[in-house]
């Protein structure tokens, strides 16, 4: 058994799996921004659900959002990869074709992972948006803004201005979630240093790495999350 | 949906219950010592604590909780030293390995909760307990603890919650709690939505049940923000 030291594990030579360990950790970035990008859209409709829809948008939302808080991600992953896998199976079979046809575990992770933040984020957009002065939105009517206009200029500026912090939240709890996808096959980065780790027998320098890696990611998103909501509430007093 | 297969399901799935509280309690309670623990680092004012436990909770809040799993579980049995151990009989069990990684990852995010709470307290009541003359432990037990949890409570039943969730990952180290029974089935029957059903009210079932209980100990712990009790009687005298 050939047991790479430590630094030869992460270099870029021949016997490195530095490109494949940046390789995984694109793809987790990868999914992890698919997820929280479906997911933000999820959650605006969502918070719009709550805030102004009907009695029957709003009692969808609330049921929305307190299943998908409650039970374990790992469990909607498996809904996602296996329910699919038996859509497009059925899909396939209608087509002619024979045996089991598997969902691609990249689209069913994303799904999941946005299914998830989604509710999250319905939570957070909803929260923004009561933080938003009525008085704003009172003198953006009050000057003859359209619905559209005093939206795109009042109301969506101010509402992300309060939902950056939560959505900084939400997007690390993404990331995190994101190694759950490992389980459907997604050569990402926990999947990666778990080939590794099964191919050099060294599975505590490969799972450390990934979680170096995993740290490093989060670390710098969270200070560029940081820089952007200062940048974007520079007009905001600070009591 | 089929009623018959999924109601058992919920038959099989019942049986995995009690393992899912098990690593639930057991990493609960074991880690809200270390989270007091990590707390009182991050207050005690030590330049070497307060650093030890501001890189812990960075580390494991940093960290996917089945990277800090795999790492236990599969990274550790790396090391000789590990294996030829005194704790290698509880460190080879995936079981206390799950208990051990949901311990120290629920400790992190615990511990930033109760620092809160800790910081909540207000100076003057401190200050009224030295007048008193108390000495210093019995202030921590008897003032700044109860007004600490009483503070914290809210987020640690968010936390509580998540843990419950999280317990769903201890099945990928083969472990058969609700998620890897649920996993077994789905692959085996290749019926995911009725299996999905059972198993995600399972989950609801528990959370809103420790919703519940939770808001309840909130409330058995703030007497002072209850309505007072109508006192019967008491009027008398300004009848006449």
């Amino acid at each position: 058994m050939n047991s790479p030291a430590f630094f030869d594990i992460i270099s870029f030579g021949p016997d490195g799996w530095g490109h494949a360990l940046t390789a995984g950790a694109w793809m987790t970035v990868l999914i992890a921004l698919a997820g929280f990008a479906i997911g933000s859209f999820i959650g605006i409709f969502g918070a719009w659900a709550k805030i102004s829809g009907g009695p029957v948008p709003r009692v969808i939302a609330e049921a929305y959002t307190t299943i998908l808080r409650g039970i374990p991600d790992l469990l909607v992953i498996y809904l996602f990869y296996f329910g699919g896998s038996a859509v497009v199976t059925a899909v396939g079979q209608f087509f002619g074709a024979e045996g089991f046809v598997s969902f691609p575990g990249f689209v069913a992770g994303a799904l999941a992972v946005s299914v998830t933040s989604g509710a999250q984020q319905t939570e957070v957009f909803r929260g923004a948006f009561r933080a938003v002065h009525p008085g704003e939105l009172e003198a953006a009517t009050a000057c003859g803004m359209g619905r559209v206009l005093k939206f795109r200029r009042i109301t969506a500026p101010l509402t992300l201005r309060h939902a950056l912090p939560g959505l900084g939240n939400v997007w690390q709890v993404v990331l995190k979630e994101s190694a759950l996808v490992s389980v459907t096959g997604v050569v990402e980065l926990l999947r990666q240093a778990q080939i590794g780790a099964g191919s050099t027998s060294l599975p505590f320098d490969f799972y450390f790495i990934a979680a170096m890696i995993y740290l490093a990611i989060s670390t710098v998103s969270g200070a560029f999350l940081n820089a952007s909501e200062r940048w974007f509430s520079r007009g905001v007093r600070r009591g | 949906m089929d009623i018959a297969f999924a109601s058992e399901t919920l038959i099989s799935l019942l049986s995995a219950l009690p393992l899912t509280l098990e690593l639930a309690v057991t990493a609960i309670a074991l880690g809200s010592v270390l989270a007091l623990a990590l707390a009182l680092a991050r207050l005690s004012g030590m330049l070497v604590l307060d650093w030890f436990a501001r890189a812990y909770v960075f580390v494991f809040r940093g960290t996917p909780l089945l990277v800090q799993i795999f790492l236990i579980y599969y990274g550790l049995s790396q090391f000789a030293a590990v294996r030829h151990s005194i704790l290698w009989p509880v460190l080879r069990e995936p079981y206390w390995c799950a208990v051990l990684a949901l311990m120290l990852n629920t400790a992190a995010y615990a511990s930033e909760i109760i620092r809160g709470g800790l910081l909540s307290v207000p100076h003057g009541q401190v200050e009224a307990a030295r007048a008193c003359g108390m000495p210093r432990l019995m202030i921590f037990r008897r003032i700044v603890m109860p007004l600490a949890i009483r503070q914290a409570l809210p987020g640690y039943g968010n936390e509580m919650i998540s843990m419950v969730k999280a317990t769903s990952l201890a099945s990928i180290i083969t472990l058969m709690e609700i998620t890897g029974v649920a996993a077994r089935i789905i692959s085996e029957s290749y019926r995911v939505i009725e299996v999905f059903v059972v198993a995600g009210a399972i989950y609801l079932a528990i959370n809103f049940l420790l919703t519940r209980l939770i808001a309840f100990v909130e409330y058995w712990l703030t007497p002072n923000q209850r309505q007072p009790m109508a006192i019967h009687g008491e009027l008398k005298g300004e009848a006449h």
